[in-house]
This record gives C-alpha cells, structure tokens and sequence, in this order.
C-alpha cells in the first residue's frame, strides 16, 4: 500500500521535475520568433499590428499558424504532440478543455494578469491553460420582422416552444457546430434530465436545425432573406451588425435574448515539447495583457478576459453580457458528450 | 509483338519516368495515410465498429448517393457536351468556359442561393447540387475525346443504312467508353466525398462517410473508429477504381484521331435547333444559383467591398494573387507528375500500372481530414513541411493531379500502336516517337488537364484552412472568414467574392482553350 503510493508520488513528480528542468533553469536564449497555432478564425483577424508591441518589446517575431476549426486545432496539437507546431496553442475553449488537458498538452504557465480576470473563468486551478477571451452564445432576434409582425420578441428558452413562436428558431447541429453545442449546452442546464422533453417541444414547435453558424445566420434568419426570425447566434451579433453595415447605422438591427445563453471560454496554453517555455509564457501574458485584450472585441467579436479592459462603446451600446449565462464543468462535458449528442440526434430526427 | 509497348518504350525509361509520380504519391499520401490508419487501427476494437449498424446505414446512402449522382450527372451532361464537340457555333468557346464556374464555388455560398430558390433539405437537393458541380467534369474529360472522333466513322456506319440512334449507340459510344468511365469516375468520387453539399444542401440528417469521418475525427475524437472509417471509405474506393480501371482498360479502343476541331460543322436544320436548346438550356439551369450571388452581391453593393479595407481582414480583393500564385505552382507541379503518371500507366498494361492508377486517383476518394491529419504526423521529415508554404499547392496538386492523369490516358490510349510501329519501322527513336506521335495530343490532353487542376487549386478549402496563415489567405478562405462574422457588408463582399471567384474561372479556361487551339498548326 504504501509503496504503490510512493510510487504514484514519484510518478507525479517525475513529468513535473521534467519541465522544471527546462523552464527554471534561466537559461533559455530568447528565440528570433513564437509560433501560435489557432484556429482560422483567429488567424483571419491577425495582422501586421497585432503582436507588433511584444515584438517591440522582447525583440521576438510572432508567427501565427491555423488549424482548421476549434475542435480540429486541439486534436491536431493533440497528434503532434511529440513534435508540435507551434510552441502556444490558442483556441482550446471549455467544451474541448478536457481532451486537452487529459492528452497533457500544455506545461503549466500562471500569469500576472490573472488577478485582473474573474475566477469564473480560471477553469483549470493548475494552469495548464490561462482564459483570454469569452463569448456567449444567445439567441438573437431581427427586430424589424417582430415589430413588423406584431409579436412580442421572446424573452426565454419556454418562449420559443409556445405557440406564437413556431416555426420562428433556427439551430445549428451540435455535432457539426460551436454555436450549436453551446445551444444544447444551455439548454441541459436549464432543464437538466427533463431537457430531451425541452427539444421534443422545439421539435414539435418546427424548429429548423442546419449545420452551421454561417447556413442558419445567413440563409434562414430573416434578415438575410430565410425564415427563421430567431437565430443561435452570439451577444456580440448586433455589434458586428452595426460595425459592419453595408451603409452606416446606429443601432444594431438585431437584438439579444438574455435568457439562455452559454458562455464559451477560449483558452491558451504553452505547449508541452514546445523549445522555448520561457518565451511562450512572455507571450501569454501579453495576450492577457490590457493592450492586447483591448483589441479583441473589434477583431474576433468575443468579451476580454482582463476585467481592466471597456468594452468599446459599439459594444455597450448593442448588446449585454449575460449576468448568469450557462456554463458546465469541462469534465463533465467530456464525460457526457457522447451520449448526449446521441440522445439529441434521436429526439430531433424525424 | 509479345512484348506490346516493350518494343518501343525500354524499362529502365519508363522507371525513370515513374520515378516522379512514385515519389509524389508514396510521400505526400501513401506514407502519411499509412501513419494515421495505423495510428487508428492500432486501437481498434472490432466489436466496437460492428456494433453500429448505423453506420452502415451511412455506408449504404454514401454509395448509392453517388451512384445516381454519377448518373445524373452524365444524362444531364450529355446533350451539352454532344453540342460542343460536334459542332461549331458562336459562344462555344464560352460556353466551355461558363460550364466550370459552378465547380469553384464555395458550398456554403452556393447553399445560399439554392435556399433563395427553396431548393434545399432532401435529397433532390443534393442531387441537383452534386449535378451542378460536376457537369463541367464531363463536358470537359468526354468532350476532349469526343471532339477527335473522325466524323467518317459514324457516317460509314449511317451510310451503311443505321439510323442516327443505333449509330451513336454503336458506334460513337463505345469509342467514348474510355473518356466516359474516366469521368464518371472523377464524379463518382467528388460525390462519394461529398462533405459540405451533404450538410448545408441535405440537411444534418444526411450523413455520407465523409461527414461521419469528420464527426468522429474531430467532434468525438474516436480516432479508432474514424481511421475504420476512412479505411472501410479506401477500400470501397479503391475496389471501385479497380473495377473501372479494368474495364477502361478493356474498352479502350485505339483509332486513328482526327485533329481538333476538324469534326466540328456549323449546326444547321434539326441540328442547329438541337443544339441551341442543349446549349442554352444547360447553361440556362447552371445559371440559376450564380446569377441569384450576383444579385445579391449586386444588391448590397458587395463589390465595393471588395477593395474596401476592412481593419480585421484586410481587402479581401487582396486573396486573389495569393489564390492565382498557388493556383500556378500546384498546375506546375500536378501537370509534371501526372504527365509521367499517364505515360506510364498508357505503356504499360501489367497489373502494375493498373493500381499504380488507382493508388493516383485514392486522394479524390479519401476525406480531406484523413489528408490533413495524416499530413501532421508524418511530414515533419527529412524536413518539416508542415509549417511551409510549399504544403498548400502540394496539397493542391495532390487533388489536382487524377485530372490530368484522367484527361491524358484515354487520348494516349486511343493512339493507335500502328503508328508508332510504323514510325519505329522507318526509324524513328522511341523519343522521336513520342515527340513526334504522342507529345502533339499529349500537349493538349495535358492542356485540358492542366485547366482542372488550376481550377481545382482555386475552389480548394479544406487543406489549405488546415495549414492557413494570416498571409497565405486565399480566395475561399477569405471567402469563408467574412461569413464567419454577422453583418450584411460581410455578407456582401463574400458574395461578391465568390462571384469574382467564378469569373477568373471562366476566364483562366477560357485562355486556356484559345491557347489550345492557337498551336493547331503544329499539329
């Protein structure tokens, strides 16, 4: 008995003792440059400006590679792991922390701006990963079809399956879609083991469900010319509508729906094999620091980490973070995905 | 004579021309996909696979899906084709060239406009859309032999009494047998994979083994259970392609090809009725869903965008030389090794070459995430190729390259050994030969070749956003970026884009062909 735990002891130990060797030592050289892998979506907003100040300031060149979408980006890290890509993985968000952080793919990094973000964010108290950014999933309305057609917008998740609202909500597949996990998500949160019957009435009330973000958003809500009046969407939606309008306007022709919505927490980490440790967690802290958290809104449509950093007026002015969105333990999405996907797929299919 | 093409083409020549392509294939996806099977593989548990009878469901809809695809496709073609090979009228060339935009075309894109016309949510839909993305791969691959086909050979057939129909169905259709299984099975492949056309256009509850793959590989991680999948998805191909390489094999029948364009006649009477309607009705139903994009675009003053600077993406007019620049290199490349692939597999008849073909054509038949994730682990030596830009068009050409192999060997086939013996009699060299007999059809067999893999590099999404940077966006990336983000300039300039991204389709095929037929005097 007590050897077997010595030896799990040790055994804990040994992969510890193993970074430290590598990261405390003092000894690194500065690298010439960093590599990021992230997902397209990031790689899309990085421009020449972007790492501009901390290549300034340490004299390091920052690199950014993508790796198809969010789920592919940590399952990629994953098999390349011996040999990885990159040396900061960003993007892993809280419904693939899990796998992650089973797989061992970051070595720990605590940064000083931790104390400026909201433990709610903090999901891993080793701190494997450190969060950057947030977003929350919610369903959006065109308030122009609603005033034109009378109605009331909903104003929760029990609206959407009365009456006057059939047939109004488009869902994406949570299989295929971020968004559309995210939905599922909620949606188990709110009416835990009752929520199949919660989808059995969305059903019932014709939701439609597509495969994506881009097909619901621009082929079936209305304001794009589909059908489908409410739409799984994010709380930074209406923003981006005012910023990019095809003529100016003031207020965002799309309105948010406070009530169940699920925040989705991306995350970096420091790659475990990665050669320049030391560097990589320089560069963690400047993607948590108030200059570059300023910058995330306009560019990726997600909420900054760092509580220090205002939103941008367009912000404010347009939608609201939700006060008490959903969100679960990683664990227990990892532990339940599978089953729950199943359970979706047979309430939802004819 | 026991020997066949010994005679003229010695083995150590025709290794070294093999040498390339085997080179290309066995490194950019034999090894790597090997590395991620067994990776998989490794772990499976048998019990675990057969216990899904769904997945079987999915198996069983992936094939018959494009079985009738595939056939759809054909009968749809035909009368388009038929029109443009036999006859010469103004706008031919044109339309040759309008017929391959739909194939570039972005899926999500195209899902916009078949929702605009509620085409969209059944398997009609899906089936209309995999026509509309594949005719332009018979027009072109049938056509190209069709156009050679010496008019004199029907008409002594209907001189001899045959009426018209028994005419094409005995005579011109068993000499396009080659060119016909040789798009049908590009076609039947393209749908086989199909992946966002099953999604966005079926509904999400279509799945095709493509789509399963991704499911497993990337939502659930089952790596084990997707590398079983995507082995079952090889398997079935490649039995496919062993089955249709035998019999192209068989049906192939040489004859003496009459130069292009010298069998075209102006249509006139019955003929030129006919061939109004093919053209214009064809092209009329291809139409539809890129008119309804410019409209759009058109509508929300998308072009604009286009050179407008959007502080997160920059112009997104500026995709376009990165997207031309890949599109050149992955050509390059896939037009030298599919050269070499098609010389070889055309000289040699031995059970050999015959799966050295299917093996070139696998790539089209394997899902993009299998590729992708087996370029990751294995292309890190001798050097790491994973984080260059050389990955891009190689990957392009890796997709590109059965297009040229495909366009080439039924014209090098249909050559007649007749004439090279002949010319061998009077002392030609087996490279005079070549030059001089096969090089001239060759060239523009290549040329048409050389025209899809261009076009394939362009319309490429998935490999390229597997090893995106922020500097090597290309156009469907971009394409892609500006719908990942609400708001109707987005919108718009995605729109606009995509509809620029058909017109240097059409113009790149378009100079290509008049290329083509520029150097007929050599011939």
């Amino acid at each position: 008995m007590k050897t077997g735990r010595y030896l799990a002891l040790l055994l804990a130990l040994l992969p510890v003792t193993a970074c430290a060797d590598d990261t405390t030592q003092g000894t690194e050289t500065p690298p010439d440059s960093l590599t990021i892998v992230s997902h397209d979506s990031f790689a899309g907003g990085v421009t020449d400006e972007t790492f501009a100040a901390f290549t300034a300031e340490t004299g390091i060149e920052v690199d950014v590679v993508a790796a198809g979408d969010a789920g592919g980006t940590v399952n990629q890290a994953i098999l390349t792991r011996d040999n990885p890509l990159g040396d900061v993985l960003f993007g892993v968000d809280d419904t693939f922390l899990s796998r992650a952080l089973d797989e061992e793919l970051f070595v720990p990094y605590e940064s000083e701006f931790l104390a400026s973000v909201d433990p709610a964010l903090v999901l891993d108290p080793d701190h494997r990963v450190t969060p950057i950014d947030f977003g929350d999933v919610c369903l959006n309305y065109d308030i122009a079809w609603f005033e034109e057609a009378g109605l009331e917008p909903p104003q929760s998740l029990d609206d959407l399956v009365a009456p006057e609202y059939a047939g109004l909500t488009v869902a994406e597949d949570p299989a295929s879609s971020s968004p559309g996990l995210a939905f599922l998500l909620a949606t188990i949160d709110r009416y835990g083991s009752d929520w199949p019957g919660y989808w059995e009435s969305l059903v019932a009330n014709d939701v439609k469900i597509v495969a994506d973000w881009e097909t619901a958003y621009y082929t079936d809500f209305t304001r794009y010319g589909g059908d489908q009046p409410v739409v799984v969407s994010y709380a930074s939606s209406p923003p981006a509508e005012v910023i990019f309008a095809e003529t100016p306007i003031d207020t965002a022709p799309t309105g948010v729906v406070t009530d169940g919505c699920y925040r989705q927490v991306e995350f970096a980490g420091v790659l475990a094999n990665g050669e320049h440790p030391q560097a990589s967690g320089r560069l963690v802290d400047f993607m948590l620091s108030p200059e570059f958290q300023a910058t995330i809104p306009t560019t990726w449509f997600v909420f900054p980490a760092n509580e220090e950093v205002e939103l941008p007026d367009v912000f404010s002015e347009n939608t609201i973070v939700p006060d008490d969105p959903a969100s679960f333990d990683p664990a227990e999405i990892a532990a339940n995905r599978d089953d729950w996907l199943d359970q979706w797929r047979r309430v939802v299919t004819p | 004579m026991a020997a066949g093409g010994d005679t003229l083409t010695s083995r150590r020549t025709l290794w070294a021309v093999a040498a390339l392509p085997l080179l290309f294939i066995g490194y950019l996806f034999v090894y790597p996909m090997i590395r991620i099977l067994w990776l998989g593989v490794s772990e499976l548990q048998l019990s675990d696979v057969l216990v899904e009878t769904r997945l079987l469901r999915v198996a069983w809809f992936t094939l018959w899906q494009a079985a009738v695809s595939t056939l759809l496709t054909l009968v749809v073609a035909a009368p388009l084709t038929w029109a443009v090979s036999r006859f010469e009228f103004p706008g031919r060339r044109l339309a040759q060239g309008l017929v391959v935009v739909p194939f570039v075309l972005p899926t999500v894109v195209v899902g916009t406009a078949f929702a605009a016309l509620g085409w969209r949510g059944s398997i009609w839909a899906i089936l209309a859309a995999h026509v509309f993305y594949n005719v332009a791969v018979v027009v072109r691959t049938v056509g190209g032999l069709w156009a050679r086909i010496d008019r004199k050979v029907e008409e002594a057939a209907a001189v001899l009494g045959a009426p018209p129909w028994t005419v094409f169905r005995t005579v011109t259709l068993p000499l396009l047998r080659p060119a016909i299984i040789a798009a049908a099975s590009i076609v039947f492949l393209f749908t086989f994979t199909s992946f966002g056309v099953i999604l966005i256009l079926g509904g999400f509850q279509y799945a095709t083994l493509e789509v399963e793959i991704y499911r497993q590989a990337v939502i659930d991680f089952d790596l084990p259970l997707a590398a079983a999948l995507a082995l079952g998805q090889l398997v079935g191909v490649s039995t496919l392609l062993a089955i249709y390489s035998r019999r192209q094999e068989r049906t192939a029948s040489a004859l003496v090809l009459a130069p292009e364009g010298s069998t075209r006649r102006r249509p006139a009477g019955r003929a030129g009725v006919a061939v109004t309607l093919a053209v214009l009705g064809t092209l009329g139903l291809l139409a539809i869903p890129p008119g309804v994009l410019v409209a759009k675009a058109l509508a929300h003053d998308g072009f604009s965008r286009l050179v407008t600077d959007d502080p997160v993406v920059g112009r997104p007019v500026e995709a376009v030389p990165t997207s031309l620049q890949f599109g050149l290199a992955a050509t390059v490349i896939a037009v030298a090794v599919g050269l070499c692939a098609a010389y070889v597999i055309s000289r040699r008849r031995t059970r050999l070459s015959q799966w050295f073909d299917v093996v070139l054509m696998l790539p089209l038949g394997t899902s993009a995430v299998t590729i992708g994730f087996g370029f990751l682990i294995a292309l890190d030596v001798p050097i790491d190729l994973r984080a260059t830009i050389a990955l891009i068009p190689l990957a392009h050409a890796l997709v590109a390259v059965p297009f040229v192999v495909r366009a080439i060997v039924p014209l090098l086939r249909s050559i007649s050994p007749s004439v090279r013996e002949a010319a061998a009699m009077l002392g030609a060299s087996p490279t005079q030969v070549f030059r001089h007999i096969d090089l001239p059809i060759v060239a523009r067999a290549a040329l048409v070749g050389a025209g899809f893999a261009f076009v394939v590099s362009l319309g490429e999404f998935g490999a390229t956003s597997f090893v995106a940077r922020p500097d090597t966006t290309t156009i469907p990336v971009m394409i892609f970026r500006l719908l990942g983000r609400p708001g109707l300039g987005n919108f718009a300039a995605a729109l606009a884009l995509a509809s620029l991204l058909g017109a240097i389709t059409a113009a790149a095929i378009l100079a290509i062909d008049r290329f083509r037929s520029g150097d007929m005097g050599s011939f």
